[in-house]
């Protein structure tokens, strides 16, 4: 009873781009109001230990300062653990800003000044004097490796690692082919472009209206409502335009503690934005240590697959994420050892960074398996061919869909893969060693449960609204896409209503759930439309459609009519005027099924070919050819859905190449904080991306048929060049990002 | 930040009056540094005098051949115009080897030669940095040190001066042209920036008061015999971990001058004119430039984390060395060194 696609799978720009683009979008920080004040936090500088005085008189005398907080004269909040903790938090003690005299992290907030300017604000809060009595830090996940621990507390049941299968290490000791290899990746900030920043516009009667930076204006919403036991009537939470957040902005930060804490003292509207420095002490992509052991048979097929990880975690909370478990599932063996463990530092908690984990653990086994293709002299996507999981062993379930044979096949295609010679050090051009490598990818399609109204008015025109967020992905246009597909309509005829906190409820935007979660609410709300709008058509006298069945009408042309034969029907306006209905809203809910998903494992797969270039004498690498193929069910998109994948194959290549966190582990804190001395990619190191969609089909996943594509795209990129580094210098890397310095030192392996 | 009071200079007594009554007052060219420090926190100006309407930004050819450039021409107009870039290609192509187009086009010739170091431990106040803070320390030894200098440095500051203009300036001798309360005078480019000794806060040898009012291109020999350099962390817009500026007048295949300056590795702009006359009269070729990488860096020495440059340098080096003798510098706008 839908309609065949006319917008949907068409690529189709975003309907908020040419807001975007001409600056009429407002972010979180772009919402004025007269005589509103505004805020600035103070960050600690030094990583453990505690405030021993704080001397804020000249900040407080600074002109147009209003008043300066600490944990001296912070207003009560919650004091039980639980009201602190959001939709997404962690097994712990969340973080309570200005909570007490003690330091838990570099950049921990320790004042923040309220005035009437931004600039007043920020200047007084240099004049803070803080008299610290510091503690010695613990930063380096490597001095750290002898106080790991399995997370007690489990953060959710998948991130616990599966019970052994077989014997691995049997297995290992046995086989003929083998390889065993450490894996050390560097800590890495999100630095999404829009600044995290919080406006609370508050009323008299106490109402607030607050723009938030967040994945998630419910998630916020209710945070603020625990923590300051506020009416949640009262308070409305908004963030329509949100400049990149991937995963950054899934939890509370204390900008939005803040402004509410000051607001509701202050009985003001207020601002507070964070600077580019901060970025660098909110969650970030934990420091790890991995390793992994592969064993083979003399055909290539997987005897042993044993992988180990550690990862860092803050003294106040166990973050925890999914890097090992991938190597149980992502190809077929029978004796597969996970081990999952974290480590305290005296850092902030890290947190959930574009395919959190994947894009760690991910790396470890795509370089392992390319080790082991080159200890079994094997082709590298040959191995990956031979040890094709079809099911999922882990789980012990079978795939929704699985069409990762294709993204090898049309991933080689396009990049011409067959022409490689497997020797390293084999292509040369002028100064450069030239490598190709390639790696799979691999993420969880996951559904989680939304809801959405969806209203058709008299003119034909709709209304969708649901509480999900758009953190620059294109919600609001495959929403607009499916609605108009489901009525007919242009697009311009549908209007989006999300990002707000009174809206139909909706979880954060993370874990690419988004599109196959809210999607099908609004999909299944738009069904419920029709089905109310035959009923009133079915009630009026001499109705064409009075013997018709929902599932055999759709909309087409303004008409609801048989789908069998077009000319049998009538007119929604007329339907609607007889019925004497100004327009029809219908509410829908959706979940995962899980009945099916008691049988079947959902995941998005990829395959990743790069070419590189190597100066060796001068340890320059550039990457000059990456071919993304992807599976993942439906694209709605096109166009968006590119979009993502190329922004994931650009952080990857970061990833590999130049994301560092650099910290001085004599004072715990982190020195390059700031997008001059903290590299990502510039525009010269990303060259030709080329992006595949391979066609997938999928009834199970999720009722669009949409798998999720938000993080795929970034998964096995870094392995992929690292892969191409070894085949073009022969040099094996596992220490990232790799740096200049590590090319020049390596030495060649074979 | 700090409130400060703004004042705008007509001229450029005006800039040097104002300058010599309030000894906090900052001049402003492009911004694209102070205001970064004074954001920072890290320079704290009572006053800043803008000096943009000088009439500094003029390019004029001189009698004898040499080229003067006006302190206030933007990096931009100086690496485009077309007389420097015929005759003083070297420059141009180290100009656009840095930073990117918008910051090129707001700094200023003056400004360039006066930006202060990348230590991340100077931008962080909470830090001890001898040349922020002197007789604070020196964080950068023992700690976060990947950038720092292996050349020239010692116990007080290992840090490096940024520039990438400046090396090509240190290569083609150039002079810098100052005014200050007492009149006007040259300073040898080699003579403009220092090492740190046991100053470091004092980054050249400007005195008080003095403003750089334009700098002196002498004529060169070099053709197309030169190179500019440069090794970084990523392709573009970063700061160079090592650069070479290197330009060889060759007579039928022998050395006649040569003139190697190196960016990254020293708290100024690193020329060894001892060294390069060793090597007068010798034969180009491969085993030459060894040698020549070798000499330049006797006595570099390491802090830990950047000992790689050690190697990268005598590498960049010798490329550099062969472009320069073979008349293929490299060309800023590809990414592949050549
Ligand atoms: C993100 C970033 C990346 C960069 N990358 C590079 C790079 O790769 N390579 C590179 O070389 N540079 C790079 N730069 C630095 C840039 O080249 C300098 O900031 C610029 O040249 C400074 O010039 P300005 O006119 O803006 O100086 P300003 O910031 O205005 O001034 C700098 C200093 O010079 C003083 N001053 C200015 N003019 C005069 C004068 N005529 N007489 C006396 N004193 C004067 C000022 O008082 C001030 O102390 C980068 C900068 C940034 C922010
Ligand atoms: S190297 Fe120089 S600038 Fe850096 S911390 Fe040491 S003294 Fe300061």
């Amino acid at each position: 009873m839908l309609n065949p696609s006319k917008v949907v799978g068409v690529p189709t720009a975003r309907i908020d781009g040419p807001l975007k683009v001409s600056g009429c979008a407002p972010y979180a920080a772009e919402h004025y109001e007269p005589f509103m004040l505004f805020g600035y936090v103070l960050p600690a500088t030094i990583a453990t230990g505690r405030i021993l005085a704080i001397d804020a008189t000249d900040a407080e005398r600074f002109g147009g300062v209003i008043k300066v907080y600490t944990h001296e004269n912070r207003p009560d909040t919650a004091w039980r653990d639980s009201k602190w903790k959001d939709e997404v938090a962690l097994p712990g003690h969340p973080l309570r800003p200005l909570e007490s005299d003690r330091i838990l992290f570099d950049g921990q907030p320790v004042a923040f000044v309220v005035a009437e300017t931004f600039e007043a604000a920020r200047d007084a809060a240099a004049l803070i004097k803080i008299h610290y009595a510091a503690a010695r830090p613990h930063t380096d996940l490597r001095n750290e490796l002898s106080n790991r621990y399995a997370p007690p507390v489990p953060r959710m049941k998948q991130l616990v690692p599966p019970p052994p299968r077989g014997d691995a290490e049997k297995a290992f000791k046995e086989a003929p082919h083998r390889i065993s290899s450490d894996y050390e990746m560097s800590g890495e900030y999100h630095n999404p472009m829009e600044l995290f920043a919080t406006t609370v516009l508050w009323k008299k009667d106490g109402e607030l209206t607050i723009h938030d930076k967040t994945q998630g204006s419910q998630n916020s919403h209710e945070y603020i409502c625990q923590v300051f036991g506020l009416d949640p009537d009262k308070v409305v939470v908004k963030n329509a335009f949100v400049g990149g957040a991937f995963g950054q902005a899934l939890r509370p930060k204390h900008q939005l503690f803040f402004a509410v804490m000051a607001s509701l003292d202050l009985k003001r509207s207020i601002k507070a934005e964070m600077s580019r420095r901060e970025m660098f002490y909110l969650t970030w992509r934990p420091s790890s240590f991995q390793t992994v052991s592969l064993a083979a048979d003399e055909e290539g097929r997987l005897t042993a697959v044993m992988h180990d990880a550690v990862h860092a975690t803050s003294r106040y909370e166990d973050y925890q994420e999914n890097v090992a478990n991938w190597s149980a599932l992502a190809y077929k063996c029978d004796n597969v050892k996970i081990s999952y463990e974290i480590a305290k530092l005296d850092v902030s908690t890290p947190g959930d960074m574009r395919a959190p984990g994947a894009a760690t653990g991910v790396t470890a086994l795509e370089t392992a398996m390319d080790e082991l293709a080159y200890v079994c002299g094997i082709d590298p996507l040959e191995l990956r061919v031979k040890n094709f999981a079809h099911r999922d062993q882990m789980q012990d379930k079978e795939f929704t869909s699985k069409a990762l044979h294709a993204c090898f096949r049309e991933g080689a295609a396009r990049f011409g893969w067959s022409r490689r010679s497997l020797e390293p050090r084999s292509m040369r051009e002028g100064h450069e060693l030239i490598g190709w490598g390639m790696a799979s990818g691999i993420w969880e399609a996951t559904m989680s449960p939304a809801e959405a109204n969806v209203r058709l008015s008299g003119d034909g025109k709709v209304t969708v609204s649901a509480a999900a967020s758009d953190i620059g992905t294109g919600t609001y246009t495959i929403l607009a896409q499916l609605s108009a597909d489901a009525f007919d309509i242009p697009l311009r005829d549908v209007t989006v209503r999300i990002a707000e906190s009174t809206l139909p409820k909706t979880g954060v935007q993370g874990g690419s759930w988004t599109a196959a979660s809210t999607g099908s609410a609004v999909q299944a709300a738009s069904k419920a439309v029709i089905a109310t709008l035959l009923k009133h058509a079915q009630k009026l006298e001499t109705s064409p459609l009075a013997k018709a069945k929902v599932e055999q009408v759709e909309i087409a042309d303004g008409r609801l009519v048989l789908e069998a034969n077009h000319q049998i029907g009538m007119p929604v306006s007329e339907i609607m005027e007889r019925a004497g209905l100004s327009g029809i809203e219908e509410h829908a809910k959706v979940g995962p099924d899980m009945m099916t998903m008691r049988k079947f494992a959902a995941y998005t797969h990829s395959a990743v070919f790069v070419e590189v270039r190597v100066d060796v004498e001068l340890g320059v690498v550039r990457v000059t050819r990456v071919v993304s193929a992807i599976a993942a069910g439906r694209i709605l998109n096109p166009k968006t859905a590119r979009s993502q994948i190329l922004g994931g194959v650009v952080m990857g290549i970061g990833s590999a190449l130049h994301e560092e966190g650099m910290v001085d582990h004599r004072t715990g804190r982190i020195m390059n904080h700031n997008i001059a001395e903290y590299h990502v990619p510039a525009h010269a190191d990303i060259e030709d991306i080329d992006v595949i969609f391979v066609d997938e089909d999928d009834d199970k996943a999720s009722p669009i048929g949409v798998k999720g594509l938000g993080e795929i795209g970034i998964v096995g990129v870094a392995a992929a060049v690292s892969n191409a580094i070894f085949h073009a210098t022969g040099k094996r890397i596992r220490s990232f990002p790799i740096t200049l310095d590590k090319i020049l030192t390596e030495r060649t392996d074979q | 930040m700090r409130p400060f009071s703004f004042n705008r200079a007509e001229t450029v007594k005006e800039a040097i009056a104002a300058l010599a009554q309030n000894p906090d007052a900052k001049l402003l060219a492009g911004g694209t540094n102070l205001i970064d420090l004074m954001k920072y926190e890290v320079t704290h100006p009572g006053m800043i005098i803008d000096i943009n309407r000088l009439p500094l930004k003029e390019i004029t050819d001189l009698p004898d051949g040499a080229l003067r450039i006006g302190a206030l021409a933007s990096n931009s107009a100086v690496a485009y115009d077309e007389r420097v870039k015929a005759r003083f290609p070297l420059l141009s192509s180290a100009i656009l080897a840095g930073a990117s187009p918008q910051l090129r086009n707001a700094a200023t010739t003056g400004g360039n030669l006066l930006q202060r170091t990348r230590c991340y431990y100077f931008y962080d106040t909470a830090a001890p940095c001898n040349k922020r803070a002197p007789g604070s320390g020196c964080s950068a030894i023992g700690g976060v040190n990947r950038i720092h200098a292996i050349l020239g440095a010692n116990p007080a500051c290992i840090a490096v001066h940024p520039s990438d203009m400046c090396v090509a300036l240190a290569a083609l001798d150039t002079v810098v042209e100052v005014e200050g309360p007492q009149g006007a005078r040259e300073i040898a480019f080699l003579d403009f920036h220092r090492l740190a000794g046991d100053e470091p806060q004092r980054d050249n040898t400007l005195q008080t008061g003095e403003i750089i009012t334009g700098l002196r291109l002498p004529p060169n020999p070099f053709g197309q015999n030169h190179t500019y350099l440069k090794i970084r962390d990523r392709l573009s817009y970063a700061f160079a971990l090592v650069s070479v500026a290197a330009a060889i007048e060759i007579d039928k295949g022998r050395i006649i001058d040569l003139r190697v300056a190196l960016g990254g590795v020293a708290h100024k702009p690193w020329r060894d004119t001892l060294a390069e006359r060793e090597f007068a009269d010798r034969a180009i070729g491969e085993s030459t430039f060894r040698e020549i990488a070798e000499r330049l860096l006797i006595g570099a020495k390491g802090q830990g984390q950047n000992d790689f440059k050690i190697s990268l340098a005598r590498n960049a080096i010798i490329r550099a060395l062969r472009q320069a003798a073979a008349g293929t510098p490299q060309d800023q706008t590809v990414k592949a060194i050549q």
